[in-house]
C-alpha cells in the first residue's frame, strides 16, 4: 500500500474544512471520542447538524474566528491507499502557510464555490499550484446543492477553468461536482447528478497514478551525516548517510561528489542490516565508495554521466514569507537540502500580480509577494531546475538576524 | 521501465531517518526524549537505523515522574544495556524536593504537569539545543498543526502564530542562544502505523501494553491502575480486571482499557476496530478543547 499526500485550496468559506471532515466522516475515520467532542461543541450548522469543519480547525484562534490559519494535517486510509491531507488556509494573508502545506503534496484539490465560479482566489491558488509544480489537480465544484445540482453551471465553470489551466500549463486536471455538506460525490456517488459520469473524489484519489519509474539520470543524494564508528573491528568503516533525493543508484555506479568534482564507484549500499543492490528516490540509505575521498555533510553524490547544474548565480522564482521585506543589502543564508551557504539577492527581475498573473516591475518584495529574482551564493550550488527535478531544484532563505525562514526559492535558470 | 513503489511504512521510516540525521547534522547538543512508551521506543529503533554501526549522536533523556509503571523502568534499563547508549534521567522528585514545583493535592492529583519544569531544567542544565520527541500529528488537534522542527523560546514555549514555514523536506534548525527545537520525526505516523511498524520490526515492548490482570478503580469513567500514587478514598472500589494500556505515562493519569489482547496481532486488530483515540485514554487532555495547545504553549513536550 502506498501513501498519497494532497492538499486543499480554496477561498475562505468555499468548504475546505467541511470537505475534509466529510472525507474523514464518510470513510469512518473519526473516532468515537472525537465525534463526541464534535457533537458537544457549540459550533453547529444552521440546520443543527454537526459542523465537520471543526475537525481540522485545531487552534483556539481558529475555532473562535471560524477560519483556518495554519496548515492542519489529517490522516486516513482506505483499503487501497493511505492519505495525508494538508488543510491549508485560503486567505491571501496566509499564503505562506498554504505553500508549506503544498510543497510536499503530489496532488491539489482546488475548491470552487459553484455559485461564484472561478474568482480571483481560484486564479491565485491555481497559479501557486503551477508554480510549485504539483503533478495532479482536482477541481471540486462545491455547494452543488445550492445551484440545483445543475449540469449547466458545472459546464460553464469547467470551460472557464480549462482556459485558465491552459494559461498556467497545468497538466493533469480533473473536474468533480460535489456537495461537501451533503456528501454528494465526495465518498459516495451522488444520486442528484446522474449527468456526471466520473468517479467520486475518494475513488479518484484512490486510483490516481502517482508512481514514477526509476531514473538513473537524476540520481542525487545529499550527504547528511558520515557514519564512522572508529571502533577496532570497524576501523575503516566510512558510510555516507542520506536520503536519495531523486533518481536511483546501483552498486558499481560511477558517482561524482559535488562541489569538489571527485569521482568514485559505489561499492556497497546499506539500509541498516540490508545490503540492496539498488536504491531509489525517497529511501534513506548509507553508501560506501571504493575510494577514500574527503566527503562531508552538505556535499551531494550524483550520477557521473548526468551532472546537475553548478553555479553561484541563479535565477529563481521566489515566494516571500516574512513580515520583514526583502533587503538587497544584507546577506541571507540559503539552505538547499543539507547544504547551507551565504547568499545575496543580486536583482529583482519582476513581481507577479497573482490575481491577474501579470508581471510587474518591482523594487521591493513583501510578505506573500511572488516573483523572480537573481541570487548570488558564496559556494556554487549543485542543483537542477525545478521543472526538471523538484527535489533538487528548491531551497529556502533564512534571515540570520531572526533565523526565520523568509523565502521559498524555485530554481529556474543559470544567470550570467 | 517498471515502476517502483515505496510501501507506506518504508516511506514513513525513510522520512523519520532523514529527520534524525538532519538533527545530528544541524545541532551541537541534541537529545532524544525517551518516555518508555511505544512512540519513543520506535524512535530508538529509527535511531539505530539512522546511525548504526556508529553511536547515536545524542543521549537518551528520561523525565522520571517517580510515578512510573515499574515495567517501564525495567524495560528502559534493559534497553539501555542492549543499545549501549547514554541515559540521562531528570527527576520530578528532585524538582519537588528543591521546591521548584509543588505536588498537586486532591483526588485527581498527578505529576504529569510538573514534568514540564523538570524537562526545562534538564534541557537548560545540559545545554540541549534540540530535543527529539515521539509526538504524532494524529494524536491531537493542536499537534496536527505543529511543524516537524518546532522552535521553542527560552521558556520552552510554543507560539503557534509564529511557526516557521516548513518547505519541501528542508528543515531550518537555526536558533538563537537559549532557544531550542523540538523535533518530531514521526509526526506523520498514525497510532496504527506505529503498531504495524513494531510488528514488522519485531520490536519488544514493556509488558503493560499487553493484556494482564491488575487491580483497577474507575475514575471519571476511566480505568486507573490502583497504586500508591493515586489518591484513593473509601468511595473508590478496587476491582481486578484484565486490562492493557494504550499509552504509557504517569501512573496517576494513564487509563487502561479492558482487553484480552495479549499478542501484537490482537492489539492491532483491536485498534483497527476501536473507536476511541489513544489520547482519549489520557485524563490530562479531557480538561478543555484547547488543553494540549495551552500545555504546549507552556513548554510541554
Ligand atoms: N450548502 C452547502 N454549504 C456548504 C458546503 N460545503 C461547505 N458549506 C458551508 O460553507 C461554510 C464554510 O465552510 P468551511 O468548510 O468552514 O470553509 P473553509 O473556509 O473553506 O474551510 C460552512 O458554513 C459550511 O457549512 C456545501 O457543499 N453546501
Ligand atoms: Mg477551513
Amino acid at each position: 500500500m502506498n501513501l498519497l499526500k494532497f492538499f486543499t485550496a480554496g477561498s475562505v468559506d468555499d468548504g475546505k474544512s467541511t470537505l475534509i471532515g466529510r472525507l474523514l466522516y464518510d470513510t469512518d475515520s473519526i473516532l468515537a471520542d472525537q465525534l463526541e467532542a464534535l457533537q458537544q461543541s457549540n459550533r453547529k450548522n444552521d440546520d443543527g447538524s454537526i459542523d465537520l469543519a471543526i475537525l481540522t480547525d485545531g487552534l483556539r484562534a481558529e475555532r473562535e474566528q471560524g477560519i483556518t490559519i495554519d496548515v492542519a494535517y489529517k490522516y486516513f486510509q482506505t483499503e487501497k491507499r493511505k492519505f495525508i491531507i494538508a488543510d491549508t488556509p485560503g486567505h491571501i494573508q496566509y499564503t505562506r502557510n498554504m505553500i508549506t502545506g503544498a510543497s510536499t503534496a503530489k496532488l491539489a484539490i482546488i475548491l470552487v464555490d459553484a455559485r461564484n465560479g472561478v474568482i480571483e482566489q481560484t486564479i491565485r491558488h491555481s497559479y501557486l499550484v503551477s508554480l510549485l509544480g504539483i503533478e495532479h489537480v482536482v477541481v471540486c465544484l462545491n455547494k452543488m446543492d445550492m445551484v440545483d445540482y445543475s449540469e449547466e453551471v458545472f459546464n460553464t465553470i469547467t470551460d472557464r477553468y480549462k482556459t485558465l489551466a491552459t494559461d498556467l500549463s497545468l497538466k493533469d486536471v480533473t473536474f468533480i461536482p460535489i456537495s461537501a455538506l451533503k456528501g454528494d460525490n465526495v465518498v459516495n456517488e451522488s444520486e442528484h447528478m446522474p449527468w456526471y459520469k466520473g468517479q467520486s473524489l475518494l475513488h479518484f484519489l484512490e486510483n490516481v497514478d502517482v508512481e514514477t519509474g526509476p531514473d538513473y539520470n537524476l540520481a542525487r543524494m545529499p550527504v547528511q551525516w558520515v557514519v564512522r564508528p572508529q571502533t577496532d573491528e570497524l576501523h575503516d568503516y566510512r558510510g555516507y548517510a542520506g536520503r536519495v533525493l531523486s533518481g536511483s543508484f546501483n552498486v558499481n555506479d560511477k558517482v561524482t561528489v559535488l562541489p569538489s568534482g571527485t569521482s568514485s564507484v559505489i561499492e556497497r549500499i546499506e539500509i541498516f542490516d540490508q545490503t540492496p543492490s539498488e536504491v531509489h528516490a525517497g529511501q534513506s540509505v548509507t553508501l560506501h565508495l571504493k575510494d577514500n575521498i574527503d566527503i562531508s555533510r552538505g556535499d551531494v553524490l550524483v550520477n557521473s554521466d548526468h551532472l546537475p547544474q553548478s553555479s553561484q548565480l541563479i535565477e529563481a522564482d521566489v515566494c516571500w514569507m516574512d513580515t520583514r521585506p526583502l533587503d538587497e543589502h544584507i546577506t541571507y543564508l540559503l539552505q538547499h537540502n543539507s547544504k547551507v551557504t551565504k547568499c545575496k539577492v543580486r536583482e529583482i527581475t519582476h513581481k507577479v500580480d497573482i490575481n491577474t498573473l501579470e508581471k510587474q516591475e518591482a523594487y521591493d518584495f513583501k510578505l506573500n509577494d511572488i516573483g523572480r529574482i537573481v541570487i548570488k551564493t558564496a559556494d556554487a550550488l549543485a542543483f537542477d531546475f525545478y521543472t526538471d527535478n523538484k527535489a533538487n531544484g528548491a531551497a529556502i532563505l533564512i534571515d540570520s538576524r531572526t533565523n526565520l525562514t523568509v523565502a521559498a526559492l524555485m530554481f529556474r535558470a543559470v544567470a550570467d | 521501465m517498471s515502476k517502483y513503489n515505496l510501501d507506506y511504512l518504508d516511506e514513513l521510516e525513510a522520512e523519520a531517518i532523514h529527520i534524525l540525521r538532519e538533527v545530528a547534522g544541524q545541532f551541537e547538543k541534541p537529545a532524544l526524549l525517551f518516555s518508555g512508551g511505544k512512540d519513543s521506543i520506535t524512535l530508538v529503533r529509527l535511531a539505530e537505523k539512522a546511525f548504526r554501526p556508529g553511536k547515536f549522536p545524542f543521549p537518551l533523556v528520561h523525565i522520571d515522574t517517580g510515578h512510573n509503571f515499574e515495567e517501564t523502568i525495567t524495560y528502559r534499563d534493559k534497553m539501555i544495556e542492549r543499545i549501549g547508549e547514554k541515559l540521562i534521567v531528570g527527576s520530578v522528585q528532585d524538582s519537588i524536593d528543591q521546591g521548584k514545583v509543588v505536588e498537586q493535592k486532591g483526588k485527581n492529583a498527578s505529576r504529569n504537569s510538573l514534568q514540564t519544569v523538570t524537562l526545562l531544567d534538564t534541557i537548560a542544565a545540559n545545554g540541549f539545543d534540540a530535543c527529539i520527541g515521539g509526538a504524532r500529528r494524529d494524536e491531537e488537534k493542536a499537534r496536527a498543526k505543529e511543524r516537524i522542527f518546532s522552535v521553542r523560546d527560552e521558556f520552552g514555549q510554543w507560539d503557534p502564530k509564529r511557526q516557521r514555514p516548513e518547505l519541501w523536506n528542508i528543515y531550518n534548525g537555526k536558533i538563537h542562544k537559549g532557544e531550542n527545537v523540538r523535533v518530531f520525526p514521526i509526526s506523520n505516523w498514525t497510532e496504527l502505523d506505529v503498531w504495524n511498524y513494531i510488528r514488522r520490526e519485531n520490536i519488544e515492548l514493556p509488558s503493560i501494553y499487553f493484556a494482564h490482570e491488575r487491580d483497577v478503580i474507575t475514575r471519571n469513567g476511566q480505568l486507573m491502575a490502583a497504586s500508591p500514587f493515586l489518591n484513593m478514598d473509601e468511595d473508590d472500589i478496587v476491582e481486578h480486571k484484565k486490562v492493557r494500556f494504550r499509552t504509557v505515562g504517569d501512573m496517576s493519569c494513564t487509563a487502561a482499557v479492558e482487553s484480552d489482547a495479549d499478542q501484537l496481532d490482537d492489539i492491532i486488530a483491536e485498534i483497527s476496530e476501536s473507536k476511541i483515540s489513544e489520547r482519549g485514554a489520557r485524563m490530562d487532555d479531557k480538561v478543555s478543547e484547547a488543553a494540549m495547545e495551552d500545555r504546549k504553549k507552556g513548554g510541554y513536550f
